[in-house]
Parts: structure tokens; sequence; C-alpha cells
């Protein structure tokens, strides 16, 4: 393989593995603030042992997101360095304002929260959490900003820079700021971030309600998570479609691989079952199609014109197969969790939730489902905007580092896979570990501030 | 003031805030091993810089991205062809950061003694790996139109080995200064002495890399043109002056205060020793990557200079704010009883 290849593994298996840890960042930091605020505001100690308990699992997680987001900064320059030059100009300035505003604000505020217990008021400390929640939304929507500009790259012009080299150069920062795919991206990820919380607190709760320990405390967190599973699946349906409509627009040719267009045509049915075949550009089986449908979904006009495969030459062309079957298992993932979350709200508005086994294992098992959609979403983004690294203006290969060499790149490649396999294994260890532990019965040193301050 | 000198000063900045705030935590891992005679004064250690060390990491990560906005031919030229060395730097940080949170998850001793080797042996490793990278950058790269010359063992010459030792007790002493006011008791006292006791060999480094960098770089000669600027790096000479009669009057925060000011001004000194350059190229002057020829244009960072005036105080006022928050010395009650203790 060549250094593009291996850089492109490495890219992807960093990426991906940083992106198992923020979703859950994403979501669990908004329930753990919603505990820990309902306490201030009822004084009712479920709540801090809510928060506690969600809350160590939460920062478990945190920490291996943190860590893992360096990798990233570092990559763009290390292994893609001529994509930086020629994008710094207008990509370097979403990354430097992510670290200015989003990333102190999480950083900073954690170490309060983890370390404020006994120190600040009980507002404060719910004030951090929330500080924490907000700074890692917010650096969601700045790197989606970034990645928006190289999906839908606007607000520039290419000039030759000091050097005598081509560059991407920032002229409008106020078209990054409102570039639609990456307001689109940014709603569609962290909401979908929302259900990975969800369905954590919802499996959790379910292993536990399944053998009757902490009942109350269980359900009490089930109902919350439940709730707010559904809102988020509503939205990130929602959002997904906005997030077609924009591909459709602007992306002709990851929308004809995500649904396996090949010819030009208006009108182009769905098929609930379809098998693309990239040799022969043609699907080998199409079966229960639903007239117009794919036109419908793209333009929200059953007669409109989808751009097929065929109309460019192989070499620009996404791979087919990759970006068909992971949007159509995403999609299919998103319509389950917003199925069962709506059985998991009218459930848990009953007494008796702990009473129905069957739907609490579904739910048990349910808990990697929605990060395995947020993985295949990435994959539609990414593989689908393939040839390029900035749609149609730089080729991947293009954007390459000149200086690295092919074992350089393996021996980080084998480095990155190795080392991050093994905080996989610590992450589900720990997590597994607390998750069955339970709740603390000792809440800490916060008890004896409630005639106190705060 | 021309936005590229703006922000060649804000890119200096942000390096020399940043050494001085992991600069310590950097430190405290390196000695944990040579003070911490138990379990709980390894514990304290960790919570002395439990509440910030997350956020004095992110100075990095805002110096990665600030190189990345205003220069981004220097950001992605340094990036590839330091990979390797960069590539260690990237895993040293993230075993460090791993070891702080997981150290504690699991109560059994060698769990802990694990996490406790990943946190002193990281910590040699970060020291080492920044200092061997500025050595590198102050004498400049082997770099011209074909691109880079050298290979991760050619950063292990002389002139950035020193460097690494010039770092390596810069952070010792610092992290030592920084324990000495965080902590209480014997763990307190074994600090100071090693604060005391790593002083001298500092002082010799130090005054070696200054030999060193006449010999062998350009990195002075801006101070001999300009004799105005030689205040920095006397500035420097004297705060690390004054750290030994502080240590020695037990004045232990200004002790520290001066470690601070020693740290801030050189990484000033060899900064403002790089002007108009960001990395020289050992080769030929006309490969050297300049503030001028790489950075970005006034447009993009003239946004990015109104982002940063903004932004940066607030950072800024809340951390200090932190600071204060945290400011009490862990005690022994404070890991054993508190909630929230590593």
């Amino acid at each position: 393989m060549d250094v593009v290849t291996l850089s492109r593994w490495q890219f992807a298996i960093t990426c991906m593995f940083h992106f198992i840890f923020v979703p859950l960042t994403l979501g669990l930091s908004v329930l753990t603030a919603y505990f820990e605020t309902r306490w201030v505001q009822t004084n009712d100690e479920t709540w801090l042992r809510m928060t506690k308990f969600w809350g160590k699992l939460f920062l478990i997680n945190f920490a291996l997101g943190v860590v893992t987001g360096i990798t990233m900064e570092f990559q763009f320059g290390m292994n893609w360095a001529e994509y930086s030059r020629y994008v710094g100009d207008i990509f370097g300035a979403p990354l430097a304002i992510e670290a200015t505003v989003a990333f102190f604000m999480e950083s900073v505020f954690i170490g309060v929260w983890i370390f404020g217990w006994d120190r600040i008021s009980r507002k404060a400390h719910a004030l951090s959490i929330w500080l924490v929640a907000i700074g890692t939304n917010l650096s969601a929507l700045w790197i989606l900003l970034a990645n928006g500009w190289m999906q839908n790259p606007v607000g520039y012009h290419l000039v030759t820079d000091a050097m005598g080299q081509i560059r991407a150069e920032m002229i409008d920062f106020g078209a990054l700021l409102t570039n639609a795919n990456g307001w689109i991206k940014f709603f569609h990820t962290v909401t979908s971030g929302y259900v990975v919380a969800a369905f954590f607190v919802m499996g959790i709760s379910a292993w536990h309600l399944l053998r009757k320990s902490n009942v109350d405390f269980f359900k009490r967190s089930f109902k919350a998570a439940a709730l707010f599973g559904l809102l988020s699946s509503i939205a990130v349906a929602g959002t997904g479609d906005l997030s077609a409509g924009d591909v459709s627009r602007n992306q002709p040719m990851k929308l004809a691989a995500m649904e396996a267009v090949w010819e030009t045509r208006t009108g182009v049915d769905f098929y609930l079952l379809l098998i693309p075949d990239s040799a022969a550009e043609r699907n080998s089986i199409e079966a229960i199609g639903i007239p117009k449908m794919v036109s419908f979904l793209a333009f929200h006009d059953p007669n409109s014109l989808i751009k097929g495969l065929k109309d460019v030459p192989r070499d620009l062309r996404p791979p087919v197969a990759p970006t068909f079957w992971s949007f159509r298992f995403m999609v299919a993932m998103g319509m389950y969790m917003l199925l069962v979350s709506a059985i998991g709200v009218w459930l848990s508005r009953k007494p008796n939730l702990e009473d129905y086994g069957l739907f609490l294992k579904v739910m048990l098992f349910s808990l990697p489902v929605p990060y395995l959609a947020g993985q295949l979403g990435w994959i539609v983004a990414e593989v689908g905007r393939q040839p390029w690294i900035v749609y149609g203006v730089l080729k991947t290969a293009d954007g390459v580092s000149r200086s690295i060499s092919t074992a350089q790149v393996v021996g980080s490649l084998l480095g990155f896979t190795l080392f991050y396999g093994s905080l996989g294994v610590l992450d589900v260890y720990l997590l597994t570990k607390f998750a069955k532990k339970g709740p603390d019965d000792d809440i800490g040193g916060f008890i004896k501030m409630k005639e106190g301050r705060g | 003031m021309e936005f590229q000198l703006i922000w060649f000063i804000l890119w200096g900045v942000l390096w020399a805030v940043y050494f001085m705030l992991d600069g310590f935590v950097i430190g405290m891992q390196m000695i944990s091993g040579a003070i911490a005679k138990s379990d709980t004064d390894k514990r304290i250690l960790i919570n002395t810089v439990g509440p910030v060390w997350d956020g004095n990491e992110v100075w990095l990560i805002t110096a990665g991205g600030a190189t990345f906005a205003a220069f981004p031919r220097t950001y992605a030229l340094m990036f590839s062809y330091l990979y390797t060395a960069l590539l260690l730097l990237l895993f040293a940080l993230i075993i460090r950061g791993v070891s702080f949170e997981f150290r504690g998850k699991v109560d059994n001793a060698d769990w802990r003694a694990s996490w406790d080797k990943a946190i002193a042996v990281t910590g040699f490793l970060l020291a080492l790996l920044f200092g061997v990278a500025f050595g590198n950058i102050f004498k400049g790269l082997p770099m011209d139109a074909a691109g880079y010359h050298g290979t991760f063992l050619s950063l292990l010459n002389p002139y950035g080995l020193l460097t690494g030792a010039l770092f390596l007790l810069l952070f010792a002493v610092h992290g030592a200064l920084y324990v000495s006011v965080k902590t209480t008791g014997d763990l307190c006292t074994r600090a100071e002495a090693l604060a005391g006791k790593l002083w001298v060999p500092l002082l010799v480094v130090a005054v070696a890399f200054l030999v060193y960098s006449k010999i062998d770089t350009k990195l002075l000669d801006n101070f001999f043109s300009m004799p105005a600027l030689m205040v920095i790096p006397l500035i420097a000479v004297a705060s690390l002056v004054a750290m030994k009669i502080f240590m020695a009057k037990k004045d232990w925060y200004k002790a520290f205060a001066a470690s601070c000011a020693t740290i801030l001004f050189i990484t000033f000194t060899g900064v403002t020793g790089l002007f108009p350059n960001l990395i020289p190229s050992s080769l030929d002057p006309v490969w050297s990557l300049t503030i001028y020829n790489s950075s970005s244009s006034p447009y993009t960072l003239k946004i990015m200079t109104v982002v940063a005036f903004i932004f940066v105080p607030i950072v800024i006022a809340y951390k200090i704010w932190v600071y204060r928050v945290f400011r009490a010395r862990v005690t022994e009650d404070d890991v054993l009883k508190k909630s929230g203790a590593y």
C-alpha cells in the first residue's frame, strides 16, 4: 500500500476511534447536567446519586475523548501536509477558534466539576457541568463548520501564495459561518450524540432493572433517557432529511452512491431490496420498489432529476458499496431507534417498567446501535466525498504529506491500532465495572452542604 | 503593527504559557517516583494537578491550532517533517492523560503501580521530546526545495539533546516547586529539597545552552544586532538566580513564581532569536519558513486577531478563577475523604 492509502486508513481508524467517545460526551454531559439541575432544584437525593453515577461513567468516557482528540489536530499536519498548506488559510481558522472558544471551556470546567464538590456552591457546581456540555457542543459546531467547508467549500478563492504555490484563501468568513452543510451536520451529529447517550443510559438501566437492583433509581434514569432519546431521534430524522437535501444539491455523486443510481433520470424509484454492482456499473438486484421515492426524498419532488454515477468517469466516483450500504443501515437503525425509544417513553410511564423483561433485554442489546449508526453516518459523509478531500477543489491523493515514507506510516498505523485497541479494551472494562456496580450510597461531601452554602 | 508580527508574538506567548503551565504537570510526573513514598503520596501528587492539567494541555492544542490558522505552511511542514517525534509525543500525551484518570479507578496495587510508571515515564518523555524538538527548531532543520533531509535520529544531535536536558531540568525544578506550594508535611519537604538539589545542574545546563547556542546556531544573532532585546534573556537569567535566592529564604511561592518567569522568558528568548523565522533552514536561509512566506492572508489573520483578543482574556479570567478556587494545598484528608479526588 502507498502513503495515501495508509494515511487514509490511519485517519479513518483514529477518527472513528475518537468518535466512539465524542457522541456519548455530547449527550451524557447534557443528561448529567440535567440530573444535577434537578437535584439543585428539588434537593431530592436520588437526583444527586444519578448525577454521581452517570457522571462517573461520563468521566471515564470523557477522558478518552479528550486524549484521542489531540491526534486529530496533529494528523492534519503529520499525514496531510499538502492539504494543510493548501487550505490552512480558511480551514485552520475554525480549528483555532474551536480550541480557544470551546476546548478551554470544557477542559477547565470539567476539572472544576470533578474536584469542586466541596469547594463551590451547588449552583456554581451545576453551572460548571453545563459549561462542559456547552463547550463540547460548541466544539462540535466549529469542527463541523470546518468539515462542512471540506464538503461544500464556500467563501474562498484560489491564489498563488508567497512561495509560488496555489492555495485557498478565505475571502468571506461569514460564508464559512453560515455554510448550511456545516450547520446541518452540526445538528445531525449532536442530536445523534444525544441518542447515543439516551441508549447508553437506557441500556445500563435495563441491565439493572432486569436484576431488580436499585429499581427506583434506574426507572427514573430510564424515563428521562427515553424521552431524551425519542426527542433526539426525531431531531436526527429531521436533520437527516435536511442533510440528504443538502447532499442532493451540492454533492450529486455522493447522493448517487448513497442510492446506487447509475443513470441520470427523473423520477427515480426506491428499491427496498437493492444490491449494487460497481464492476458492472449497475444494480444486480432491484426489488420491492416505491415509485419515484428517491427523487422525492432527495428534492421533495417526485419528478426531480437525479444525476447518475455514469455521468462522471470512474475515477471521480466515490466507492459505491461502502457508501450505499452504510447509508442504508444507518437509516434503518435510525428508524429502529425512533421506534424503540417511543416504546420506551410509553412503558417508562407505567408504574412497573421493571416487569417488561423482553423490552428491557431489547434495550440492553440496543446500546451499541446508535454508536454503529453514527460511525456509518461518517462513512457516508467521508467515503461519499471521495475522491475529493475538498469537494470539487482538491483530491485526497494530492493532500498527503510528501516528506513521509511508507515505513513511517506503516509504523504509526500499527502503533495506533495496537495502542488504541488496548485503550478500547480498558475503556470497556472500566465502563462495565462501574456500570454494573451501580450507584454509590455514599454521596460524599455534598450532603453536609445542605445547610450551609448553595 | 502588521498582522504577521502580532501572530508571531501570540505564537510565542502560546508556547511560553503552555510550557509554564504544563511544565509543572510534566515536572511533577518526573519527580513523582523520587518524592512519593506511599500510595497516598502519589495520590496527593496527582491531585495537585487534577483540576488543572486538562485545561493546561489545551494551551498546546491552541498553539497547534494557531500555527495551523496563522502559519499554515509552517504547521504543515513542521508536523510532517517531525512525524516520528510528534507520534511519540502524541502517545505520551495520551498515556499521561489516561493515567491520571484511570489510576484510581481500580483498587489493585499492580494496576496502580503500572499507571505510576506510565506517569513518570511519560513525564520524562514529554520534557525530552519538547526540548529536542525546540532545540532543532532553534538550530534549524535541514530542509530545501526538495523537502526534509533529516530523520528522527538526526534530531538527536548534541544541541537538540542539550535543549532536551534543559527542558528536563527546567520542568523538574518547576514541578518540584509547584509540589512544594501545593502539599504539606514530609512530601512537601522532600519536594523542596529536590528543587534545591536540581537547581545547580539546571544553572550549568542553562549556561551551556547559551554558550552552545552562540557557537552552533544563529539563535543569539538578533540580540547582538538589536541590544535592547537583550532584556529578554537577562530577565530569564535574573529569574533563574532569583529562584535560588527565594529557595534559600524558604519563600517557596516566590521561588515558584520565579520558575514561571524563567520558563516564560527562556521561551521568549528562543522565539525572539528565531525572528523572523518560525523554522530556519540549516541548509540555506532561502528555504527558511518565515512569518512572511508561511503566513495566512491578512484577511484571515485579522479575523483570528479579533477572535483571540476577545476570547483569550475570557479564558485567562476563568482560569485565574479556577486556580483561586483550588489554591489550597492538597492534604492526606483531601484524597482520603473527599469525593471526586483521583
